[in-house]
């Protein structure tokens, strides 16, 4: 070791000595403010729901005001009217009817394309084989718009409702796949070597750690699949119109649209709106609650 | 006078040779390594970094083969992982963050098919008062600080019962502090439980603290350099150097020689 310099004038710097010292420290209640309730305003303004809610009434308040100034319904109603037919609509049972039929042919395409998802994901997890055939059709199909196999379906499958469904698995399928299997992907090494070391092989660790693992990613395929199924399903309804005579909500819009009832294509779309706020906000956003964030995956 | 009989070995490491492939070469990571470990021993594998330490524990764990050599455990050799080797890993995410405390351990004891139902629950319940966890039984591991993590995942493995615990650097993500204070844990569980644990550390500190026997690897590929007796004292031998001090002679000889060669 090298000797210490001396500190005449121009050598190293060092620091000043200093004397040391104790202290008590202030209880908790000396303090003042440790810790104390917010304010109501305050306490309102953290929930999200309520900030989203001034949001959507700020954008109705425009909508009316701006329909007011246009003062065109033909092209657009007032938020006032569109109220007023959706209401309308809805005592008369002519939306529900409507969301009825839409909702029931969504969710049969919806669980038949999380069938197949899972059937191909778990192909892909068992084999190399498996694996390339999912990446392969997922980059081949995923960019496919299910709508464009629309004109296909009909000459298949004729006017009815298989040839949604048939488009509407297209949609669910591949979004739900990729996201799954990316997903199982992911999931940490550390995670896999202790199922295995606990015995759990083949089907009992899919299901017992890779699903878990990967729920995050699973729930935003879910998502996502929801999404595309909805949008899909609109769409195929106003190409094809009433399938063995009763429409859905697609049909409603195309069919009000024809007749010039413009307050009511309103109302059709106000409820695809709806409906989608519902899901979104209600079911998944519970299952998230419920999942994901309680485990600390999601913030 | 007889020579007391020396017991069979728990596990039997016998001139193993492991090799593994990356993207483009063929690693050797250890080159015919034979150890023994007894019943009750709290085994200490120590070496630098890239001495295959960690590999070795892997291939006890049952997640690669050897390709040459054998192992065994209680005269069996070991085919693929199993619940009779439970291990402990470095990494704080070994926990299943979607399960509790108590179902991270019950999960365990359920998932080998050794307990069930009330039967796990209880077991779990036992080992999580063991590390001192009762308290946080129902919350989830995201909640729980670094060394809590770690507990959880001891009393996860002790709760198995198996028949060796393989500890792959358990403590090494933790603070100075937290890490002393686990090591002494660990030790007072040893003391209760009797069980017997491959522990894997590059610290020599940690090893002559944890081990009563400590085997010695240098790298590049790993090879055995030498088995030692430590009684958790650092303890000081007929010439007068400490455990610790002939530890980091061994592992380091090499560069001492340099030095002094470079100072003679």
């Amino acid at each position: 070791m090298a000797e210490a310099p001396t500190t005449s004038r121009g050598s190293l710097m060092t620091p000043p000595t200093r004397p040391e010292y104790m202290r008590d420290t202030v209880a908790g209640s000396g303090i003042g403010v440790v810790q104390k309730p917010l304010r109501l305003w305050q306490r309102l303004a953290q929930q999200a729901w309520l900030r989203k809610m001034l949001i959507m009434v700020l954008i109705a308040l425009a909508w009316e005001l701006y329909a007011r100034r246009l003062n065109n319904p033909l092209l657009v109603p007032t938020f006032g009217a569109t109220v007023e037919a959706f209401w309308s609509g809805i005592r008369s049972g002519d939306i529900l009817i409507k969301v009825v039929n839409s909702v029931q042919l969504l969710l049969k395409g919806y669980a038949l394309g999380l069938t197949l998802a899972m059937v191909f994901t778990a192909l892909a997890m068992m084999s190399r084989l498996g694996n390339d055939l999912l990446e392969t059709l997922t980059s081949a199909f995923n960019p496919l718009p299910a709508i464009a196999l629309l004109p296909l379906a009909l000459i298949w499958f004729g006017l009815g409702d298989i040839s949604i469904i048939f488009v509407l698995v297209h949609s669910v399928l591949w979004a739900v796949a990729l996201n799954t299997h990316s997903g199982f992907r992911s999931v940490s090494n550390t995670l896999r070597m202790v199922g295995r070391n606990y015995g759990l092989k083949g089907p009992r660790f899919i299901i017992k750690i890779l699903i878990p693992a990967a729920f995050p990613s699973i729930l935003t395929g879910l998502k996502i699949g929801w999404a595309f199924a909805w949008r899909t399903l609109i769409a195929a309804e106003l190409v094809f119109g009433v399938s063995s005579g009763k429409g859905g909500l697609g049909w409603y819009i195309y069919e009000n649209k024809n007749m010039l009832d413009i307050p009511a294509v309103f109302a059709g779309l106000f409820t695809v709106i709806l409906i989608g706020l519902f899901v979104e906000n209600l079911i998944f956003r519970n299952i998230e609650a419920a999942t994901v964030r309680r485990w600390g995956m999601q913030s | 006078m007889h020579a007391p009989q020396t017991p069979t070995p728990l596990l039997q490491v016998d001139g193993v040779t492991l090799q593994y492939k990356t993207e483009r070469h063929l690693v050797t990571a250890t080159y015919r390594v034979s150890f023994d470990v007894y019943r009750a021993d709290r085994f200490v594998v120590l070496g630098p970094s890239g001495c295959g330490k960690s590999t070795l524990l892997k291939a006890v764990g049952g997640y690669m083969a050897p390709t040459e050599g054998s192992m065994r455990l209680k005269g069996l050799p070991i085919r693929g992982p199993g619940a009779d080797r439970v291990f402990v890993f470095q990494e704080f995410d070994q926990l299943l963050p979607w399960k509790t405390v108590k179902q991270n351990v019950t999960f365990a004891l359920e998932a080998s098919r050794k307990m069930r139902g009330k039967a796990a629950e209880a077991q779990a319940m036992r080992y999580i008062e063991k590390v001192n966890l009762a308290k946080f039984a129902n919350a989830y591991p995201h909640t729980l600080s670094g060394g809590m993590k770690q507990r959880v995942a001891i009393a996860r493995a002790l709760a198995m019962e198996a028949d060796i615990l393989l500890m792959d650097e358990p403590f090494a993500a933790l603070d100075a502090l937290t890490r002393r204070k686990m090591q002494d844990e660990l030790l007072q569980l040893w003391a209760e439980t009797r069980f017997t644990v491959l522990f894997v550390t590059h610290s020599i500190p940690e090893a002559t603290l944890i081990g009563n026997r400590i085997l010695l690897m240098s790298p590049h590929p790993g090879q055995v350099k030498g088995e030692l007796n430590s009684d958790g004292r650092d303890p000081v031998d007929a010439e007068g150097r400490k455990l610790s001090d002939r530890i980091h002679d061994l592992l380091f000889a090499d560069r001492i020689e340099e030095e002094v060669t470079l100072n003679g």
